[in-house]
């Protein structure tokens, strides 16, 4: 346990300290919501309509962002070799980066998201349910996006195969997610939030050994 | 099983399966095509109702195309086997034609009857999912040069996607359907007319031989490609 937590706040640091990706992918979020109404344009009970949907999408391509390093710089100076053969099995070793990757982009994203939602005017019975939902989701991008970065592996412009790999595969969450923001405007049941729910946390579970085994078999020979 | 499996056997077999398979699928796709022309226009949706001769066959050949890569790629990956891999790697243009064919046939088909190419049903939207899915899967091939770890990444990236595809298949019908109910497969029988329904099997029938004589083609070409490769190799020593 001691080296799974070794090697989760080793990689907190990396990825919040110069040249690290958590302040990007944040800034990116941002930037994808600022440029929204410039396409859309300003219309403000349209905006309101979209914006819970947007944030979503902005939020999972940011995340994405980070995904093709979360192994790839660990392989490249070898220090992926290294942990392979330390004390921990490999599939802690995703787990620990899922979850260094999710508390650096997912967290953030959805701690940020309030203040971006509002310059969408989205109504306020949905502002608890958009961070709630994005609380929830954003560790299942990390997760599933953790097979893609360790499938990409070896690819040296993994970053752009990487979203072709994992959107689709994303979609219940993005389909829950702001489907639950939706049921929560319209005071339906809220059936969405739970599928979300049980989705992120099955991916959570089973993507560890998935990850584990596209490294392995990219560390192998 | 797997007796079969070295690539000479294989080669072996296939070629003496193939002509037939190949022979099956053009008569099944010529009688079925005969009757899917000479079927009664239907009394709702006139001529326009033989595009599903040509579309739902498509639509089934393109989810077993999946499961087959899937099956491979298993196979593939616990028994290290070439061939698997051959076998999963050759399916999926061939799942990725027949997914784009059902998504076209569909789209022209929603025109005279929706009213529009594209609507966002669920049955659409989870057909074009698929199609991205065998994308992705193509392009993680091609993006890594070699050949074994390219074919356990993506035998992974399969595997991954067949165990996410039920779930994909239920949030995008939780989303948003417009598309008809199941009506070939019930508990109280067909819900289509016998006119309608052989030329359906038939066409189904031919479909699914056309993609297993075109997986065969698929697999020998491929076997051989490698085998020239090693030999150009060897003879430049």
């Amino acid at each position: 346990m001691n080296s799974f937590w070794a090697l989760l706040v080793r990689d907190i640091r990396l990825a919040t300290r110069a040249g690290g990706s958590a302040m990007l992918a944040l800034a990116f979020f941002a930037a994808v919501l600022i440029f929204v109404p410039f396409a859309i344009g300003s219309n403000s009970r349209l905006l309101a309509e979209v914006g819970a949907g947007v944030v979503w999408i902005a939020a999972v391509l940011a995340a994405l962002l980070a995904l093709d390093r979360l192994f790839q710089a660990d392989f490249e100076d070898g220090s992926l070799d290294l942990l392979a053969l330390g004390p921990l099995s490999l599939e802690a070793i995703v787990a620990a980066k899922i979850a260094a990757h999710w508390l650096t982009t997912g967290l953030p994203l959805t701690i940020l998201s309030p203040l971006l939602a509002l310059l969408f005017d989205i109504p306020s019975p949905a502002f608890p349910a958009l961070v709630v939902s994005l609380a929830v989701g954003t560790p299942a991008v990390s997760a599933i996006g953790s097979i893609g970065g360790a499938l990409t592996l070896t690819v040296r412009r993994g970053g752009l195969i990487l979203p072709l790999l994992i959107l689709p595969l994303l979609s219940p969450v993005v389909i829950f997610g702001a489907g639950a923001v939706l049921s929560a405007e319209t005071g339906l049941a809220n059936g969405a939030f739970w599928l979300l729910a049980a989705f992120s946390m099955g991916a959570v579970v089973l993507s560890p050994f998935a990850g584990a085994a596209a490294a392995r078999l990219n560390l192998s020979g | 099983m797997f007796g079969w499996a070295n690539p000479k056997r294989f080669m072996e077999l296939s070629g003496a399966v193939l002509p037939w398979v190949a022979g099956a699928a053009g008569l099944f796709l010529i009688v079925g095509l005969y009757l899917s022309v000479t079927a009664p226009p239907d009394y709702q949706q006139g001529d326009s109702v033989r595009i599903m001769f040509v579309h739902v066959p498509a639509a089934w050949i393109s989810m077993m195309a999946y499961g087959w890569m899937a099956l491979a790629s298993a196979i593939g990956l616990i028994n290290r086997h070439p061939l698997a891999d051959v076998a999963a790697k050759e399916a999926a243009p061939l799942g990725t034609l027949f997914t784009a064919l059902a998504l076209i046939t569909g789209s022209l088909w929603g025109r005279p009857m929706w009213g529009t190419y594209w609507v966002w049903d669920a049955r659409l939207t989870s057909f074009l999912l698929l199609l991205f899915l065998y994308f992705g899967y193509m392009a993680l091939w091609n993006a890594i040069e070699d050949e074994t770890r390219a074919a356990r990444a993506a035998a992974i990236l399969a595997l991954v996607g067949a165990v996410n595809l039920p779930i994909i298949e239920f949030s995008v019908d939780w989303w948003s359907t417009l598309h008809q109910g199941e009506s070939i497969v019930r508990v109280n029988g067909p819900l289509i007319a016998p006119v309608f329904l052989w030329p359906l099997f038939l066409m189904a029938a031919g479909y699914t031989t056309l993609f297993f004589a075109l997986l065969l083609v698929r697999m020998r070409t491929e076997i051989l490609a490698r085998r020239s490769r090693t030999l150009i190799l060897q003879a430049d020593g």
